[in-house]
């Protein structure tokens, strides 16, 4: 390859000067990203390599099904619960069973504090960096920074005194010349743009956030009993409820309840507050970045739905976020997404680290099948005798992300893609929300379309999260006040109530974007286990036909001030908020044999 | 490199009041149980020690230990990052990619060599000569070895790094393998849980920091203060178990009353870990009080205990006087597991002299032969 065009439409071309980041930091997981740069430093190749694979699915096989939510929840601990639940969704849509109102309440108050809390760390602890200078905080005249803040948010820690302690704190660290975390960073790029006002304002909102989003979760730990990674059961939740009578304290409370109810409140006062205008100042300094970084946003997106208001009941009528896919860009047509269906969801792996009889062709994840390949590429640049690679070729096989495709097609998923279907459905409140922010930047819709707008779409889902996590405290609260305190359904929960073999599909939305859980049961045990997860769509690598996924996409036509300084390449990846142990944590029932590689 | 700052230079530089800063003190001093003296010895460890660099490498993970660490409530999270350690390279959160945090790593065991401590997250995968885990175009395994062999000690948080977790559930198809088996000559210590509660994390931090040695070990390498009693033992619902009140079915009168869990499978009784009293998320909950069985999660190999909704068969009733090490004996008789024994004395003297060990002060390198938490 020197110039092509993939069948998706994308202009590649690798003859320019090749440059590789890994690890890419400020993720979860290990990725590595390539990119080949023009004369003009400009992208014009990008390749998206998952460099961790776990193995869990092999894992699985023969166990409980009622144990697999466990196994999965520990692929990722960051999104942690989003495994958990499309597990005991997959378990029981395989078991017919139903769950009762207030566990579908309870999962969902689990879920939309997921949501909250996982945006809000994203947006300020792996990705704000990319915007903001730590070290021109240190020229900011507290006094300026508190007008900026007041100016922006009625949030009461703005005062100059204030501002003036976060400075010190990042004087010295500057100065003692252990910058910890900071260290190394690309302080003083010419592509950060923020005021020195802007940059300390944020700098306080970093730490504010590390020490607020501890309090979030503690929702979880209400009704999981800890977090990360809460407790979970198949056929409900496990924390009963009990507010009226004796030995109410050993269960779900009042007291419990004033808590939960709390930190909600104050999670939407810290969102709306600090994280919603810190956003939408910050992306008033970097409109060129409404244009940059698209990629598929403005042609394919995708979302399998989330947030059920109906028990047992996953139709769009009841789901809060629709599922629903949308193509070439068409708002005005939402296309009808099943998991079920073999004809819609396929993952290929022409690309990957694992071999097909036919690599030619896809599998739906209910006969996948995932045999490890690991082998390099003969355009593979070192490697070789204990050496470090310095580049993967990518026209063999070059990631241990497999490619999903929907009928055929490179997808997005993510905030943005939920954001944008939502809207195209007509949901009220995202609507509002996204036109809101629109109109207070300027921007037309299109430009949504872009790093930043994916960061304004997650911010966004952040404060709708919130919001909503209000409302599903009260209607638990309401349950319980009509006499309704049924958490769990135990009809089938022994085995022998089982059928003799059985499959199903857990679907979901993780806060990074589309996930889908297949089961197979078979004589009361898990004979196949597979997982379509967020940042399996979004890193994918080139498929059979060579389409080229949303990382790769969104790189290309992005400028580099100086390609050995990163910046804008982690601009464009935190904007999907990747996601590699969920990614490259697949492999299908037969991959126990491993082949030998021996490249060292 | 000349001067080092130490926690104290740092935070009144901040212009925090010297009284803020012996409140701290007291505060760390309570929570790591030292009685009425502890503020002082804080306080003088604070005053006069360098901030020590921490290196926190990822391998075959979840991030779920970084995530509890973030979660810590005192210290906070924020505090110990900017004060007390100083986190020169952990990829969760670390401003550098690319070459510029791999130039990190290299800086820091050039210019701390024995100096600095090294956290890991998650296992080392040996299949495929390590190429399950690339870091920066090599196994992981070979970033490990390098900063493994020149630090002063080195942290195995969570369950991956201490005894394998899920990855290395049968059949452990990458063989992933724990900090201990691959490590000789520089301490270990084991920090199971997953993932471990985040005020032991920053408490088992701390205790080093203030000390200037490691907290004494147990023979699985875990700190005897945090990990020598059973969830069972300090369980609220331990009264139950006595009673013989049991849930028996989810969500039955049993449940709404908080009544024991073992008949649903509950492992408290085989659990060594402080969530029954120091609870989870500021004291917030632990699994037992949302109304679910422990699973077990910082034991090793946890996972190939289950199912987890089988009750464990019958129980002698050991006693809370027990300690940790009684039972592992019987224990590490049924893993078959190699497990490291290292007494926690010649740690502590290691860390106190801050001397390395020769060949011979230490168990001998191993190569793992078995493939993680099978039988």
């Amino acid at each position: 390859m020197s110039q092509i065009i993939t069948p998706n439409g994308f202009p590649l071309d690798n003859s320019g000067r090749r440059i590789a980041i890994d690890p890419v930091t400020r993720i979860e997981g290990h990725l590595r990203i390539e990119v080949n740069v023009d004369a003009n430093n400009v992208i014009r190749n990008a390749v998206s390599v998952g460099t961790m694979w776990r193995g869990l699915e092999p894992i699985l096989k023969g166990r409980d099904p009622r144990d697999a939510w466990a196994f999965v929840q520990r692929i990722c601990g960051v999104c942690t619960g989003v495994h958990a639940l499309a597990s005991v969704r997959a378990v029981e849509d395989a078991l017919g069973m139903t769950i009762p109102k207030n566990a579908n309440t309870i999962r969902n108050i689990m879920h939309l504090t997921l949501f909250a809390h996982d945006h809000l760390v994203h947006f300020y602890h792996l990705h704000a960096l990319d915007w903001v200078d730590i070290v021109s905080a240190l020229s900011a005249s507290p006094k300026a920074t508190s007008e900026l803040a007041q100016s922006i948010s009625s949030w009461p820690n703005s005062s100059p005194g204030y501002f003036s302690d976060v400075q010190k704190k990042v004087k010295q660290m500057v100065g003692s010349g252990q910058l910890g975390p900071f260290r190394n960073g690309y302080w003083g790029h010419p592509a950060y743009k923020l005021p020195p006002e802007a940059n300390l304002m944020a700098v306080a909102h970093y730490i504010e956030a590390l020490n607020f989003q501890r309090e979030i979760v503690k929702i979880q730990a209400v009704f999981g009993g800890k977090n990360p990674h809460p407790m979970w059961l198949v056929g409900g939740v496990p924390s009963a409820i009990n507010v009226h009578g004796a030995g109410a304290t050993g269960a779900i409370n009042i007291e419990r309840l004033n808590l939960v109810a709390d930190i909600a409140e104050r999670t939407l006062a810290f969102i709306s507050q600090v994280y919603i205008p810190d956003l939408l100042a910050i992306a008033s300094y970097y409109k060129d970045w409404f244009k940059l970084g698209d990629g598929l946003a403005s042609r394919n997106l995708l979302s399998y739905g989330e947030f059920p208001t109906l028990a047992n009941d996953d139709s769009n009528r009841s789901l809060m976020i629709p599922r629903g896919a949308i193509l070439n860009g068409d708002l005005t047509q939402l296309h009808e997404v099943d998991l079920r269906d073999p004809n819609q969801i396929h993952e290929f792996v022409e690309h990957s680290w694992y071999s097909y009889p036919d690599e030619k062709a896809g599998l739906h994840p209910w006969e996948g099948k995932t045999d490890m390949t690991f082998r390099l590429g003969p355009k593979t640049r070192g490697g070789k005798d204990g050496e470090r690679i310095e580049a993967f070729d990518e026209e063999d096989k070059y990631s241990y992300i497999k490619a999903p495709r929907w009928k055929g097609h490179a997808m997005e998923v993510g905030p943005l893609a939920r954001m944008v279907i939502a809207y195209a459905s007509g949901e009220k409140r995202v609507k509002e929300l996204v036109d809101d922010t629109l109109k207070k930047l300027d921007l037309p819709l299109t430009a949504l379309f872009s790093t930043m707008g994916r960061t304004a779409a997650r911010g966004l889902e952040g404060l709708w999260a919130a919001e909503k996590l209000k409302e599903e405290i009260a209607l638990l609260q309401a349950d319980i006040k009509a006499g309704n305190t049924a958490t769990a359904n135990t009809e089938k929960w022994e085995p022998k109530t089982w059928p003799a073999e059985a499959k199903g599909v857990g679907y979901g939305e993780a806060p990074r974007g589309a996930l889908g859980h297949w089961i197979r049961i078979k004589g009361g045990k898990i004979d196949n286990y597979q997982c379509v997860v967020p940042t399996t769509w979004n890193a994918s690598p080139r498929d059979s036909a060579g389409n080229i996924g949303p990382y790769e996409a969104s790189l290309l036509g992005v400028p580099m001030d100086d390609p050995k300084k990163p910046l804008e390449i982690l601009r464009v990846i935190h904007s999907f908020d990747p996601c590699l142990a969920c990614a490259t944590h697949v492999i299908g029932p037969d991959g126990g044999l491993l082949t030998e590689a021996k490249i060292l | 490199m000349s001067h080092r700052d130490t926690f104290y230079d740092v935070i009144s530089q901040r212009g925090v009041s010297r009284r803020d800063f012996l409140r701290f003190c007291t505060i760390t001093a309570t929570m790591l149980g030292l009685g009425p003296k502890g503020m002082a010895t804080v306080a003088h460890a604070m005053e006069t020690k360098p901030r020590i660099p921490v290196l926190w490498l990822h391998g075959l993970e979840c991030t779920c230990c970084s995530e509890s660490f973030l979660r810590s409530g005192h210290p906070m999270a924020s505090e110990i990052i900017t004060s007390m350690i100083s986190l020169d390279y952990d990829d969760t959160i670390m401003a550098a990619a690319g070459d510029q945090a791999e130039e990190i790593v290299h800086d820091i065991i050039r210019d701390y060599r024995g100096e600095y401590i090294l956290a890991i997250e998650g296992n080392i995968p040996l299949a495929n000569d390590g190429m399950a885990c690339i870091v920066a175009g090599r196994p992981f395994r070979h970033q490990f070895d390098e900063a493994a062999k020149h630090a002063k000690a080195i942290i195995a948080w969570g369950t991956c790094a201490s005894s394998g977790c899920v990855q290395a559930a049968r059949p452990n198809p990458t063989k992933a393998t724990p900090v201990h088996k691959l490590v000789s000559h520089v301490p270990v210590i084991n920090v199971p849980g997953c993932p471990p509660i985040a005020e032991v994390m920053t408490g088992v931090l701390s205790y080093i920091l203030t000390y200037d040695r490691l907290p004494e070990l147990d023979n699985q390498l875990r700190p005897k203060m945090f990990y020598s009693q059973r969830v069972h033992d300090k369980c609220y619902r331990r009264a139950h178990f006595d009673a013989g009140q049991f849930v028996e079915s989810w969500d039955d009168e049993g449940a709404r009353q908080g009544w024991c869990l073992y008949k649903m499978g509950c492992r408290g009784p085989t659990t060594y870990n402080a969530c029954a009293s120091m609870g989870w998320n500021e004291g917030t909950s632990f699994p037992i009080k949302s109304g679910h069985g422990c699973i077990g999660c910082s034991e090793e190999g946890y996972f190939d205990r289950g199912p987890f909704y089988e009750r464990l068969p019958d129980m002698e009733q050991w006693g809370i006087e027990s300690n940790a090490d009684k039972i592992a004996v019987a224990g590490a008789a049924v893993l078959g597991g190699a497990i490291a024994v290292q007494t926690g004395a010649t740690l502590m003297k290691r860390l106190i002299t801050g001397k390395r060990l020769k060949d011979g002060d230490a168990p001998a390198a191993k190569e793992p032969e078995n493939t993680g938490n099978q039988k």
